[in-house]
């Protein structure tokens, strides 16, 4: 961000605004929430992220900090972990979940696409571009961590079925010597076809209010 | 083929069973003007005689015990009364008889059809239909009833998510409706040709405010079957509820301005005024009623048998006091009732529970029918005054105001949700407005003093039957046809579930407060306070002890019957056995019952802030809460797996074949019975703790596999391990036994189980994960 830390004025917002699609208003917000997060620094670490009391009890923290230190929601084609993110980046990383307004239909599909490749690069950890049985089951593990009459087995098979329904939704039938490498992000469109996933993965950013956060 | 028959059968029966009532019914009306007087007491002669007159009466006979004598007066109101309700309810059973019908035309335009039918046969016979229907049986009888049901049903957690939303449909909706038919109407007054130059203003906005009472049972019907999207259904549900409060104020307040000569500004503040200390009031005693229910709930523990009462006694209190005081009995009674649910539930027994619940539904039915049955019946047999341009004009406006009224409210409140309501959105709760019960009732008790009552009755009785009749067969095809936005319900898939805990994770970062943040309050405050002071804590016979020992007795039961006793309770989760090389790749089958159940921990293990209820009430049949009994089940029936896995394992199919995949083969089970008991529970709902039994097997013999199992050429060897997730809940319906639902409780989403699956008869060749051991990996194919 430069020198003008303290208080970017509007410049750097309009800046931001192109690049993001965010308003003004909810830039300020959302800068607002990073310099608390941040305790007024200028970036952001994994450790501020892990002591946000209510992230605490969502099974897919790590998921979730992750994807924010992956270069890959940065929307610059890097890829790659970062240690530490910027507000820009921070930014970016949230116009992913973005509502997209309801009047631009055309851009549907790729507000869809973007939503979808979020969630695929949580999945995809090692960057390899597909989703491979174990990377799904670390997810599906961590998913199921907080509860706790479950045998282990449970979590694997779960991830068995899943990765069977995006075998059989995208390529059908099989030889039965084929083999599943993994989903790809094409399957994983594939899949996902029917669900609008642009309306469901939203956050309403405007109606934030920051000090709620020392709860 | 052979239910049609059946089908043709049974209406015939319920044909002439309703023939021969309505005989019976003029019979008895017939009988009522032939009655004669009962004759009088002879013992009245004793008191004559002091009177010194000659005898008055004749030389007392010596009377005969009378064989038979009968004393129709007596007992006629309550027969006649039984008899419409008898009548009523057989119209009901006569046309879900042919279960289709239901679908393609609404409950309601049947009840009315009969109604007219009856309508017409008393009209035919010159019989009038019986004067009940008077402002007092409405509001006091009848309408409490309908909204007791309204309010007890009402799935609370989409309501409050969206209270803003439907208090503005609601409220601003109707008075929108009303004032802009009102005055479209008056001017239509003014001109001389139509005739109605003698309504004025303050009447025509009463009647307008009748219209514009919306009943959208027939409506929501559909959007039910049909699976629309969320928002619009709670929009629709909660806007019919809650306008009839309105619609209440607004008739009680035009009426009484009805009746002044001039009205004044002063009047109008003071009607606005009115109207939020009216609205306020109701809640408020709602809320006073409810508390006073649950508290006294905590203490019933030791006379059970009257636990219903309690409930009924205090919403129709509620609705009385608040009746007295004129203030919104709505209000107040679905305020008492949305309060009293939860404690009450929870302080009851089970059986308490049922009983309120299946009585609620009873009475709110018997009075809905009652009340569009009077509808039809009432069209054909009251005076009516036909007055082409008054009518027209007011459908037409009616339905000109309420869409205008949609797109303009939407306009403004689009902003504020987060999920905007497309057009196609607005045009389905447009076109949802039917009339109904609501309005009928409220026309019809106009007092007379209104001098053109006939007409509104006629102009009223025209919408409805227009709205009901076209709008409600109507509005399935069309809907169906614009595909208005539906849940997805059947991608619960669980990337889905995922995705929703990377957005709940989201929100949480950003200290996202929303709805969450008051909901959060207040269920700490309903933790801290609330439930200690209303809900009996520490009880012996709590109902999810009760039923969980009931699960314990009739798992031991099935433990007992069943082979290695596994049939009885445990689903099964298909347990993967690893093979020596790659680790790392799926290679089984699933069958459907197995993603179900999957499907089924995700959702019951998953974190879940803002839960996606999709089991939506349906007017007419009784909420379906089996998920939660279930999640009861299984976290019972998994825990008892655990510990039965080790040692009732079959460990023959494992050493077998080294280097396959197979499935777990739950000891005792097999697919074909697995499918076939499915089957069986699922037609013809046999009560499973006898089911061991119906297999054919004999119960205590472990070894044989008890079914084929199937060896597939020379790799894989498959058993069905399914047990049927069927099962577990059987166990319980026959005691609780409360919900309506047919068909197995947990129906499985729409999954279409992909190729690969499920066809046990495919030997596992059209599964592409299977793999060819002895071909080791012959390369993976990359798509």
């Amino acid at each position: 961000m430069g020198a003008l830390q303290s208080s970017p004025g509007q410049p750097e917002y309009v800046d931001l605004k192109e690049k993001t699609g965010f308003s003004f208003s909810q830039i300020r917000v959302l800068h607002k929430r990073f310099k608390l997060l941040s305790h007024n620094g200028e970036t952001l670490k994994r450790d501020h992220f892990n002591s946000i009391p209510d992230l605490a009890c969502n099974p897919i923290r790590s998921q979730i900090i992750e994807a924010f230190f992956d270069r890959r929601n940065f929307r610059q084609n890097g890829e790659g972990p970062v240690d530490e993110i910027h507000f820009e980046e921070f930014l970016m990383v949230m116009s992913h979940f973005k509502a997209p307004s309801p009047r631009m239909i055309e851009e549907r599909e790729s507000v869809r696409r973007e939503k979808l490749r979020f969630i695929f690069n949580m999945h995809d950890t090692d960057n390899d571009g597909t989703i491979t049985l174990e990377e799904y089951r670390h997810v599906i593990d961590e998913l199921l961590s907080l509860s706790e009459a479950l045998e282990k087995d449970t979590a694997k098979s779960i991830a068995d079925a899943a990765m069977l329904e995006v075998a059989s939704t995208s390529m059908g039938h099989m030889e039965p010597d084929e083999f599943y490498e993994g989903i790809t992000f094409e399957h994983f469109l594939k899949l996902l076809k029917g669900f609008e996933i642009e309306l469901k993965m939203n956050v309403h950013f405007s109606m934030m209010d920051t000090p709620t956060f020392c709860k | 083929m052979g239910s049609s028959v059946l089908c043709r059968a049974g209406i015939k029966r319920g044909v002439s069973c309703m023939l021969l009532l309505l005989l019976l019914f003029c019979f008895g009306g017939k009988c009522e003007v032939q009655e004669s007087k009962p004759s009088p007491p002879t013992n009245l002669q004793p008191v004559e005689n002091e009177f010194n007159q000659p005898q008055a009466y004749p030389e007392e006979e010596r009377a005969n015990l009378p064989m038979f004598t009968m004393d129709y007066s007596r007992i006629q109101i309550p027969f006649e009364i039984t008899l419409w309700v008898l009548l009523a309810s057989f119209a009901k059973i006569g046309f879900h008889i042919y279960h289709k019908i239901t679908i393609w035309i609404p409950e309601s335009c049947l009840l009315i059809a009969i109604g007219l039918i009856v309508g017409a046969i008393m009209h035919a016979v010159k019989e009038e239909p019986p004067a009940v229907l008077t402002s007092n049986v409405f509001f006091l009888y009848m309408l409490p009833l309908i909204v007791l049901d309204n309010g007890y049903f009402m799935p609370t957690r989409p309501f409050f998510e969206n209270v803003g939303t439907v208090l503005w449909y609601a409220v601003v909706g109707t008075l929108w409706n009303s004032i802009g038919i009102g005055l479209s109407l008056f001017a239509i007054c003014q001109f001389e040709v139509f005739g109605v130059q003698d309504i004025n203003l303050q009447e025509n906005l009463l009647f307008a405010s009748i219209i514009s009472a919306v009943d959208p049972v027939a409506a929501l019907n559909v959007f039910e079957d049909i699976g629309v999207n969320e928002q619009i259904y709670i929009v629709i549900f909660g806007e019919g509820l809650y306008n009839d409060a309105v619609t209440v104020v607004l008739y009680n307040m035009f009426s009484f301005l009805a009746d002044m000569p001039v009205v004044e500004s002063t009047d109008v503040f003071l009607g606005v005024a009115r109207f939020f200390i009216v609205a306020a009031g109701g809640i408020l005693f709602g809320l006073l009623f409810g508390f006073v229910a649950a508290f006294t709930t905590r203490f019933t523990h030791n006379v059970r048998q009257i636990e219903p009462l309690f409930v009924f006694m205090y919403s129709y209190l509620a609705y009385l006091v608040a009746e007295c005081f004129a203030i919104s009995s709505v209000l107040a009674i679905i305020t008492c009732a949305i309060t009293m649910k939860h404690y009450v539930e929870e302080n009851v027994s089970q059986r308490s529970c049922t009983t309120i619940r299946h009585v609620v539904k009873m009475l709110a039915t018997v009075s809905e029918t009652l009340i569009f049955f009077f509808l039809g019946v009432v069209t054909i047999t009251t005076e009516h005054e036909w007055n082409w341009a008054y009518i027209v004009f007011t459908l037409l406006f009616a339905f000109i105001w309420r869409g205008l009224g949609i797109l303009v409210l939407t306009q403004i409140i689009n902003p504020f949700r987060t999920i905007q309501f497309t057009f196609k959105d607005q045009f389905g709760l447009a076109y949802g407005g039917l009339r109904g019960a609501i309005c009928f009732a409220l026309v019809f008790t106009l007092p007379d003093n209104i001098n053109r009552k006939n007409l509104f009755v006629t102009a009223s009785i025209a919408v409805i039957i227009f709205t009901v009749f076209l709008q409600g067969i109507s509005i399935r095809p069309i809907v169906e046809y614009m595909n208005i936005r539906k849940t997805n319900k059947d991608l619960n898939t669980i990337n889905v579930e995922m995705m929703e805990h990377v957005v709940c994770g989201i929100e949480d970062l950003c200290g996202q407060w929303s709805h969450y943040y008051w909901k959060d309050k207040f269920k700490k405050f309903n933790d801290r306070v609330l439930r200690r002071i209303l809900v009996r804590d520490n009880r012996a016979e709590s109902s999810i002890v009760a039923l969980y020992k009931r699960l314990e007795l009739q798992n031991a039961i099935g433990l007992l019957d069943s082979p290695m006793g596994d049939l009885s309770a445990a689903p099964s989760i298909v347990s993967l056995y690893d093979e020596r090389k790659e680790a790392s790749r799926p290679k089984r089958k699933f069958l459907a019952g197995d993603v179900r159940k999957m499907h089924d921990i995700l959702s019951k293990n998953m974190y879940k802030i803002r839960q996606k209820t999709m089991a939506y009430t349906n007017k007419y049949n009784l909420p379906d809460d089996t998920r939660a009994k279930e999640i009861l089940i299984r976290r019972h029936a998994s825990i008892r797996r655990s510990l039965r896995a080790e040692s009732f394992r079959e460990p023959s199919a494992q050493n077998t074949f080294k280097s396959q995949k197979y499935y777990s083969l739950q000891p005792g089970g097999s697919l074909e019975t697995a499918f076939e008991l499915r089957r069986r529970s699922n037609g013809a709902d046999v009560d499973l703790s006898a089911r061991p039994q119906s297999s054919d097997v004999s119960p205590r013999s472990s070894s044989r596999s008890i079914l084929p199992m199937r060896r597939l050429n020379t790799i894989k060897e498959s058993g069905g391990a399914v047990e049927p997730p069927a099962v577990p809940p059987h166990p319980h319906t026959d005691q609780i036994d409360g919900d309506k639902d047919p068909h197995e409780p947990m129906q499985p989403p729409q999954l279409t189980p992909p190729g690969g699956w499920v066809r046990e008869t495919h030997n596992g060749e059209g599964n592409p994960l299977l793999r060819h051991p002895s071909q080791g990996s012959r390369g993976s194919v990359r798509f």
